[in-house]
């Protein structure tokens, strides 16, 4: 495995990481190889969406969409990393996820990005349906280079 | 001269030229705002006839005398009406603080002759001005949080409760318009319900909703699909005939949801499926 | 390695999932329900998920695929006790796990399961 470091998240420039002033008191990095690794970040991301007061049902769509993700990563992307950030705009907090792998990469996002689940389309990774559960959704993927893709979830 | 005879001469001044100050007034309002409507006009002229009166009575002391009581009433109504029409709290106190130039010209004309009581009438006037004004900012502001409660009480209202018709059967009756962040309350609450009281069938009526469109047709059947997976039937009633229209027209597809015309007949079907009928006595 | 129990009751299966499966585990499940339904003969299924506070797509296809195989081998299966935070994401996502029967709870899926196949 690869060393994965905050380097991985270098190229991946999106306002999605720029916008935000990143709190330093939750700054976590969590690997994605093993199947055991899916069930640690989905305790670590319900977790901290508790500690983020977020509602039951945002909870639960956030960390059903990280288990996702994380599955991606460890099953297509060849395996990665997760980073945890806390944010705030503002008024507002959120929780922001970022999957990143060096896989093969996604050759059509826009693919993908239809249901993989019920209709026939789509490349049955279900990044549509875990757009629909978050607030923020962001996807950057290069053939030979990797994949990232960042999420938030917005207490309100 | 007394404050006393300063509120006597400045009354009977303001009485004299109201025709004059209210020219002077109305046309300084539309300088300084964009509203120059009938309503405004109206306002200054009611303002303006209670202004006298209220001076020569009780002074510049103190505007919550009881002789202040009409201007305050008046100036209650305006203010609550300007809330009402979108104005802001800005807007509303410029009405009075603007009345000020129109009263310095006239005073200065009028008192040309007596420095002393020019100025004490000015600095008079100014002050009430500014009381007045203030207090039309608290109005605008009690007024507008007012509205706010009523609201939120109309939503806790409207905010439908589960009713539970008979074991097993649940009823949600929605009424009112249904919009996104609604929509999402009221499906987690009767799936929280069908959970509580271990409900088979729950009847959505929607006699009272007026307008169904794309995304509260897609909230209904999502809550249905929910409440399935939940393992809960689900049977929309109350569909008007508009509605119907409605439904078809979106291309949102109900075949597989019971539909029933009204809640009674929902309420027969349901009965029916949880094993219980209704018998009338002999 | 770990296995969820998988409780006999008449002609019935009784799976109470109750951790946090990793997916080698709900492949494990999967495995050890099709192999149940033939030696005991069974004829009904019944997967409780009353404790899951989560259910992804993995998971969710693992209980479409069980119920697609029991129907196969002549097993009816209800899936019970779903969450409605659990029921919200899903219809979200958009797994609606067709062919899959459901109840509120243990005492009512077999009610279910009575029906349908005594």
């Amino acid at each position: 495995m690869n060393d994965h470091g905050t380097s991985d998240l270098g190229r991946f420039n999106s306002p999605l990481l720029t916008r935000y002033a990143s709190t330093a008191d939750l700054h976590q990095v969590l690997p994605l190889v093993g199947d055991e690794h899916v069930v640690n970040v989905r305790k670590q991301v319900r977790e901290h969406a508790l500690e983020l007061k977020l509602s039951l049902v945002d909870q639960t769509k956030l960390v059903t969409a990280a288990s996702e993700l994380a599955r991606n990563t460890i099953k297509y992307g060849g395996g990665g990393v997760v980073v945890l950030e806390r944010l705030t705009d503002g008024l507002r907090k959120g929780l922001r996820l970022v999957f990143a792998d060096t896989g093969p990469g996604i050759p059509d996002i826009e693919l993908a990005l239809r249901d993989g689940f019920t209709s026939g389309g789509g490349l049955g990774l279900g990044l549509g349906g875990a757009k629909r559960l978050v607030d923020d959704f962001v996807i950057d993927s290069r053939p030979q280079e990797g994949t990232a893709v960042a999420i938030i979830k917005w207490k309100i | 001269m007394s404050i006393n005879d300063t509120a006597q001469r400045v009354a009977a001044l303001i009485k004299q030229f109201e025709g004059e100050i209210l020219t002077l007034w109305t046309s300084e309002l539309a300088a300084k705002t964009f509203r120059s409507d009938d309503a405004t006009e109206r306002h200054c002229r009611q303002f303006l006839a209670l202004l006298p009166t209220a001076i020569a009575g009780g002074g510049f002391d103190d505007i919550n005398s009881r002789h202040w009581d009409d201007v305050r009433t008046q100036l209650n109504e305006i203010s609550t009406q300007r809330a009402k029409a979108g104005s802001t709290p800005n807007e509303t106190a410029v009405f009075v603080f603007s009345l000020k130039q129109s009263l310095f010209t006239t005073m200065r004309r009028d008192l040309a002759n007596d420095p002393t009581q020019l100025a004490d009438g000015l600095w008079a006037i100014s002050t009430l001005l500014d009381q007045l004004g203030l207090y039309t900012v608290e109005v605008f502001q009690k007024s507008r949080d007012q509205i706010i409660v009523r609201q939120q009480h109309e939503l806790m209202e409207l905010s439908t409760p589960v009713v539970k018709l008979w074991h097993d059967v649940l009823a949600l009756p929605l009424i009112g318009t249904l919009d996104s962040a609604r929509s999402q309350v009221v499906m987690e609450s009767l799936l929280e319900k069908i959970v509580e009281t271990g409900a088979a069938i729950a009847i959505i009526d929607i006699t009272g909703v007026p307008t169904v469109d794309t995304l509260v047709a897609q909230h209904l059947m999502k809550t249905i699909a929910a409440a399935r997976l939940m393992g809960a039937d689900c049977i929309i009633s109350g569909i008007r005939p508009q509605i119907a229209q409605t439904i078809v027209h979106l291309g949102v597809n109900l075949e597989d949801v019971m539909t029933k015309a009204t809640l009674a007949d929902a309420f027969v079907v349901a009965l029916n499926r949880v094993g219980a009928s209704i018998q009338r006595n002999a | 390695m770990e296995r969820i129990p998988i409780l006999r009751i008449g002609d019935l299966l009784l799976v109470t999932i109750q951790v946090d499966m990793h997916d080698r585990l709900a492949m494990t499940l999967q495995d050890d329900l099709t192999e149940r339904i033939v030696r005991d003969q069974a004829k009904g299924v019944l997967i409780d998920i009353s404790a899951l506070d989560l259910v992804d797509s993995f998971i969710g296809r693992m209980i479409s695929n069980t119920a697609a195989m029991a129907r196969v081998l002549d097993a009816q299966t209800v899936l019970v006790g779903m969450q409605p935070a659990v029921a919200i994401t899903l219809v979200e996502l958009g797994l609606t796990l067709p062919g899959v029967k459901t109840a509120l709870n243990v005492e009512k899926g077999m009610q279910l399961l009575g029906k349908s196949y005594r």
